[in-house]
């Protein structure tokens, strides 16, 4: 235990690569006048981002905004997860529109990858079949498959049809294979609002993250139950859209019970910012919903539980019809 | 004097060795008796250096990077060599990782850890290995009128469970018990490495989970039995390509959600900062040895290296100590698998593009999609799509050359070296002593090659039975 007071000093390079993010209230409040999507938002108090960010369109932020306004309304925010071609392309695109017909406030939307590292067993699979599909269609010239680009002309062609925002969940080498640049813009170009990635840590963000401003994609961050409270506040301040809590110390999927510590987190946090926050890993029931809810967070990411309607139905009907059920359910548990 | 000797053993950055390295001990390094300087080097130039060297020589630039490679830091700070290597893991586990290089630096200076550990090493793991020199194989690549290269193995495969692995797992499980972890989780593709792992837990009491791809399960069925028999658990990973790859990322999830009682012995010079330094700093003891044993015996340094590479463990425990000798040249060995221009190789550095995988960035063997792809190998322990990250700055920076061995190729050095100096060593081994035979005859005569014998082969002679008639 004597080794972990030495970890104070490697932490200390996370406060360079933090420091240059300020909270723009001031930018922020000037740009409120010239919000104007999704029902007329009178103003973006939350938006928390760097004053070059806001000067290239405040009004795009559109994940901070959603979040402002659900705020303003006393609502809390239900966002859940599924799997980009799981288990195919057609189906994620109906299970998108149902799911935004459910009350969504932002869907996350995985890009299936080969070696997803923060995914539990429900996931992962969907991952994994998903990318042996790929790699078969790459070698083997297989006409079924789910590559980035047809995840991308799906989303161009389904967001329009949305009311909500999309935040796509990617790992981080199918980003630096098209250039971190590229991989923006061609998101941005689909209508994605913020993108999640789970296995960059908040010192290798700044370069995601100023290419993400470039396309008004906001970069949401994770903290997590092992993270100390000094890093937690760097990743809070340089999170966009909100921030997201891990529940569990772990991978994703589902839990019988949600640990007691997330509402201690969950208070450290509201301490240092007034940014949203959202709670994910291992949520799956109306009641934990609910009792996440009551705890205090801005909104519920549920992954595995929407993912395994639509794995585990015998048809791909029927699982648009369970992960309706589902999403009907948790978004009445939410306030 | 200094130049004969750098061009003598074709090292691609001579020219950067001809400039910035300090006169060299007298006599130290020649390698031939007889023929003057001038003459050796005009052969050892025309014969032996790769084209590369030929850029070397006329780019300033490479020879400034040569000579930065003692300045640059094998890592800096956020675990960086040049671009490569880093902390690419889930948020999770970003404190565990912090605390875990606060621990092997404060160990690092720690005389009681270090004596606790030495101990170990030489009474339980049984070190120091022998260089031993290989008569046979030398007289085997020796040419008609006589004359080539001496070949030293670095027995590493003499160790307690007979490969290089247990140096690393012996540091790090008294690091872990100094961490207060009492639950101990490993990857393994041959074997070794998990073999090592659990027979580490058993002689510190220590809980131990192996994570093993069920495709290698199959192929070292023997060292699966060996750690069930050391009393660990091996656990088959099924997803993917259920090999290496998966068993790893199988490792690190195992981590993520049980980090605060567990510690991961990673088995390689790969994964998130602090393991690819902290990895080799464990095996540095090899190149240690091999110095010392060099001066003892010949009274001068090896002036070629050779290791296999699948994430590059033994590698940079041999390289480590003499990446700051410009004049030796030092050679990794991937595995080609049916051929590098197959779909069927693991050959990384070769083949791959720069990527991140399983925590840090380095060359990554990906498709179109950065899809991470199933590599092949012969060998289950270079039967990997990644490599340490420092594998990746040595190769970018040109101070290591890296090559690769088939299969086949490194069937045939099995048989060979079994039948030449009664040594069976390990598949993954064969591929570093496969590359004699592409490398023995570019070299002058009496050029010291020092191959690191990294493991035995008893676990591979299932394997090999199914491919050697005998």
């Amino acid at each position: 235990m004597a080794f972990a007071l030495k970890a104070s000093s490697a932490t200390a390079s996370a406060s360079a690569s933090a420091s240059s993010f300020s909270v723009g209230r001031r930018a922020a409040a000037a740009g409120a006048g010239r919000v104007s999507f999704r029902g007329g938002l009178a103003a973006a108090p939350m938006v928390a981002v760097r004053a070059e960010a806001a000067s290239v369109g405040e009004d795009e932020r559109v994940i901070s905004g959603t979040f402002a306004k659900l705020k303003e309304e006393g609502k809390k925010a239900f966002i859940p997860f599924i799997t980009a071609g799981d288990p195919d392309l057609a189906t994620t695109a109906k299970a998108l529109k149902i799911l935004d017909a459910c009350g969504s406030d932002l869907i996350e939307l995985g890009v299936p990858y080969s070696d997803p590292l923060a995914d539990g067993p429900v996931i992962q699979v969907h991952h994994e079949a998903s990318a042996i599909v790929n790699m078969a269609s790459a070698t083997r010239a297989l006409a079924k498959g789910t590559t980035f680009e047809d995840v991308i002309s799906m989303v161009k062609e389904v967001i329009p049809e949305l009311s909500c925002p999309v935040a796509l969940f990617t790992y981080y080498n199918p980003i630096l294979k098209r250039g971190i640049a590229n991989f923006m813009t061609v998101v941005k170009d689909a209508g994605v609002h913020g993108l999640v990635v789970p296995d960059v840590p908040l010192e290798e963000t700044d370069v995601l993250r100023s290419e993400a401003a470039k396309n008004n994609l906001e970069l949401v961050l994770l903290t997590t139950p092992t993270t100390p409270t000094e890093r937690m506040e760097k990743i809070t301040k340089a999170s966009e859209g909100f921030v997201y809590l891990v529940s569990t110390v772990g991978v994703t999927g589902a839990r019988a019970n949600v640990s007691g510590k997330v509402q201690s987190l969950l208070q450290d946090i509201k301490q240092v910012t007034d940014k949203a926050v959202a709670v994910g890993f291992g949520i799956s029931t109306p009641e934990q919903v609910k009792q996440i809810a009551g705890w205090g967070a801005d909104g519920v990411i549920i992954g595995s539980a929407m993912v395994r309607q639509l794995g585990e139905a015998a048809s791909p009907e029927e699982g648009l019809k369970k992960l309706e059920e589902l999403a009907k359910s948790l978004k009445a548990a939410l306030p | 004097m200094a130049t004969s000797a750098a061009a003598a053993v074709g090292n691609p950055n001579s020219a950067a060795a001809f400039r910035v390295t300090p006169p060299l001990r007298a006599g130290s390094l020649r390698v031939v008796a007889g023929g003057s300087l001038a003459q050796r080097r005009g052969v050892a130039a025309a014969a032996m250096q790769p084209a590369k060297a030929v850029a070397a020589e006329a780019s300033p630039e490479v020879a400034e990077n040569g000579a930065a490679v003692s300045g640059l830091p094998r890592p800096d700070a956020f675990g960086r060599f040049g671009k490569f290597g880093g902390k690419y893991v889930p948020e999770t586990l970003m404190h565990a990782l912090t605390e875990l290089e606060a621990a092997f630096h404060a160990l690092a200076g720690d005389e009681d850890f270090q004596k606790e550990l030495d101990g170990i090493l030489k009474d339980y793991v049984g070190r120091e290995t022998p260089l031993y020199f290989a008569e046979r194989l030398t007289e085997h690549y020796k040419r008609a009128d006589g004359t080539g290269p001496l070949i030293y193995l670095k027995r590493e495969d003499l160790n307690h469970t007979g490969a290089h692995k247990i140096n690393n797992a012996v540091a790090q499980v008294l690091l872990a018990k100094r961490l207060g972890k009492e639950r101990i989780i490993a990857e393994t593709g041959a074997g070794q490495h998990g073999v090592a792992t659990a027979t580490v837990c058993a002689r510190f009491g220590l809980g131990c989970i192996i994570y093993m791809g069920a495709q290698d399960m199959e192929r070292q069925a023997l060292n699966v039995f060996r750690m069930r028999l050391l009393g660990a658990e091996v656990r088959a990973v099924h997803s993917g390509t259920a090999t290496l790859k998966d068993a790893t990322s199988e490792a690190i999830r195992d981590w993520v959600t049980n980090v605060e009682n567990t510690h991961y012995i990673l088995g390689s010079v790969a994964g998130p900062h602090p393991y690819p330094m902290m990895v080799r700093e464990f095996h540095k003891v090899i190149g240690k040895e091999t110095r010392r044993q060099a001066m003892e015996k010949w009274g001068g340094k090896p002036d070629v290296l050779v290791a296999c590479v699948g994430g590059g463990s033994n590698a940079m425990g041999l390289f480590h100590e003499f990446v700051d000798d410009q004049d030796i040249r030092i050679i990794g060995v991937e595995a080609a698998g049916h051929g590098v221009d197959t779909d069927k190789h693991a050959a990384t550095l070769t083949k791959g593009e720069v990527g991140v995988l399983h925590g840090s960035l380095s060359y990554v063997l990906q498709d179109d999609d950065g899809q991470v792809i199933e590599p092949h190998s012969i060998s289950a322990g270079l039967d990997y799509p990644g490599v340490g990250p420092e594998h990746s700055f040595l190769k970018d920076i040109g101070r290591a050359e890296y090559d690769s061995v088939t299969d086949q190729e490194a069937l045939d050095a099995f048989k060979r070296v079994s039948r030449l100096e009664g040594i069976i060593p390990a598949l993954e081994t064969s591929h570093a002593l496969a590359y004699l035979e592409k490398l023995c005859p570019t070299l002058p005569d009496g050029v010291r090659v020092v191959v690191n014998c990294s493991g035995r082969g008893d676990k591979d002679v299932h394997t090999a039975s199914k491919f050697l008639q005998l």
